[in-house]
């Protein structure tokens, strides 16, 4: 690892002000993205900024019925708090469907959804990566791209965003609230990620010294019809192929409302509330179903060695509005996909 | 003093650990991770490297009672914490119960991942998310073992839950 210089603020106001004036620094929260990238020399900050001193751990339901999450509650402590669980089990289902516990006891809710891409050009310096080195190229376009992006890439740019909390987030509509040089301000969650266009290096649309201070997500009606369903090489413990979020409100056998997200297929959650609006009112049925997976999936490509995520996000977003539907959500401990 | 990649003169910290019940005042350098502090630093060397990117789990360690892994944590930023290692389990001559189920139930052949296994159900039990096999199969996912001891790392576990469940009503 690089040599660096280490901080620990006392406010987010000090915080933001050290990012601001120092290119260089860097905030560190729970670390296990940031020591990682830091390992393979992927990232060299001047300074870290811990900022695990700051009042920002809340978990808590606010007066409006939405969950207040604090950057700095850990993605455990979410996850088994008994109202995420309650209110927002398609949340809790998503974080605890990511890493490992030890991961999950450490990493925060902050850091998580500010993850770097895993592409593994991304992680080699010794390869071309326009977002780890604007201008020197995409290795993945034309080489090992198993896991990259079928959705919105750009021909600079096939990586996807690889956190699975972020894609509940995206399908329950929450907001990102952070703080900086030019005050405070929320981003709805379709606006935070980004897609990589000409611009690979920009994973999110916050600003220089800006800081994330929590994440909210509203009240939803889904009840038990929301599950996240996460297909990937072994059972646990490695990233998404493709994973989906859903979620719907049936009334009377038709579709009253619907939200599907997708993970592991773009550079950011995949989602389009212009699709999903088209099927209100349609039979909640299969054929529904495998026709918005067609809907949600339109323009997919293939690079080669991904072509077969074509095939497995369809079958993954059928499969996933059936438990829905169903109000039968993956068991993120039971691994049989009913 | 060392400098940073900007060239600027980088201190060395003062903390305040607990490790194993005892505690200790260390000077860190910001980048030594508490994996190398504990080996290379305190002659802990129980807690093991295996890939020390976050993906094995040999490194795990109790942290305030929650395991974590060594190996992608700072030391500098644990200033007052409570440290538990593998050394730190057993009471005296006495066993931890988990590390006598792992030896009753042959949970290790070159024993390379136990410590950190046996942190990490340690900690699994504290949390109490586990009950069933397929949960301590799942919540035991973070700790990988190349001689594939995995049937009898879950007996162990599951005896030990056992144990627990049997002994508060
Ligand atoms: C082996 C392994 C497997 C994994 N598997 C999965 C998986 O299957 N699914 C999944 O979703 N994730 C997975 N992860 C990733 C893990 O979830 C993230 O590393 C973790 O959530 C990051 O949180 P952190 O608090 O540790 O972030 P840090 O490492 O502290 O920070 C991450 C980034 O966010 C920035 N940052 C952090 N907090 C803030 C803030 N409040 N404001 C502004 N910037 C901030 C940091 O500067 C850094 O760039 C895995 C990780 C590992 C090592
Ligand atoms: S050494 Fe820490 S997880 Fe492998
Ligand atoms: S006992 Fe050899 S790696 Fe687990």
């Amino acid at each position: 690892m690089m040599r660096f210089a280490y901080q620990k603020p006392e406010s987010v106001a000090q915080a933001a002000a050290v990012l601001e004036a120092d290119p260089a620094a860097q905030i560190i929260a729970g670390g296990t993205n940031l020591v990682d990238l830091m390992k393979y020399d992927v990232t060299r900050p001047g300074t870290i900024i811990d900022i695990t001193g700051l009042d920002l751990k809340t978990i808590a339901v606010d007066e409006t019925g939405a969950l207040q999450l604090g950057a700095l509650a850990t993605n455990a402590e979410t996850a088994y708090h008994p109202e995420v669980q309650a209110g927002w089990p398609l949340l809790a289902s998503a974080i605890l469907a990511g890493a490992s516990p030890q991961l999950r006891n450490a990493a925060t809710n902050g850091g998580n959804i500010l993850q770097r891409t895993r592409c593994y050009y991304f992680y080699d310096r010794a390869e071309p990566c326009n977002k780890r080195r604007p201008g020197s190229g995409c290795g993945a376009l034309e080489g090992v791209n198993r896991m990259h992006a079928i959705l919105g890439e750009s021909p600079d740019c096939i990586a996807v965003h690889p956190s699975d909390m972020a894609v509940a987030l995206a399908a329950l509509d929450a907001e990102v609230s952070v703080e900086g040089p030019s005050g405070k301000r929320r981003i709805a969650f379709a606006d935070f990620h980004r897609l990589p266009g000409d611009r690979p290096e920009a994973d999110n649309t916050m600003e220089r010294g800006e800081i994330v201070t929590g994440i909210s997500v509203p009240a939803n009606p889904f009840g038990p019809h929301q599950t996240y369903l996460k297909l990937r090489d072994r059972l646990s413990y490695a990233f998404a192929l493709v994973s989906v979020a859903a979620a719907m409100r049936i009334e009377e056998g038709s579709i009253a409302q619907l939200r599907v997200a997708l993970g592991g297929v773009a550079h950011k959650p995949w989602r389009r509330k212009e699709v999903e609006a088209q099927f209100v009112g349609r039979p909640a049925n299969r054929d529904t179903f495998t026709a918005f997976a067609a809907a949600l999936l339109e323009g997919a490509t293939g690079h080669g060695q991904n072509d077969f995520k074509l095939e497995l996000a369809p079958r993954a977003i059928v499969r996933a509005l059936e438990q829905a539907c169903a109000g039968t959500p993956q068991d993120q401990a039971c691994k049989v996909v009913l | 003093m060392e400098q940073s990649a900007t060239g600027s003169a980088i201190a060395q910290h003062a903390i305040a650990l607990t490790i194993n019940g005892q505690a200790r005042q260390l000077r860190v350098n910001p980048w030594t991770t508490l994996l190398d502090l504990l080996r290379e630093n305190l002659a802990l060397t129980g807690t093991k490297k295996g890939c020390d990117h976050g993906q094995c789990g040999a490194c795990t360690v109790l942290v305030d009672g929650k395991r974590i892994n060594s190996c992608l944590t700072l030391a500098v930023m644990k200033d007052g914490a409570e440290v538990t290692t593998i050394e730190g389990l057993a009471e005296g001559e006495a066993l931890h119960p988990m590390q006598e189920a792992f030896i009753e139930h042959d949970a290790f052949q070159c024993g390379y991942c136990t410590p950190g296994q046996i942190c990490s159900a340690v900690g699994l039990v504290n949390e109490g998310h586990a009950q069933a096999r397929h949960e301590i199969r799942e919540l035991m996912s973070g700790n990988i073992c190349r001689c594939g001891a995995y049937t009898n790392i879950v007996d162990a576990v599951e005896a030990v839950l056992g144990q627990n469940a049997g002994a508060t009503p």
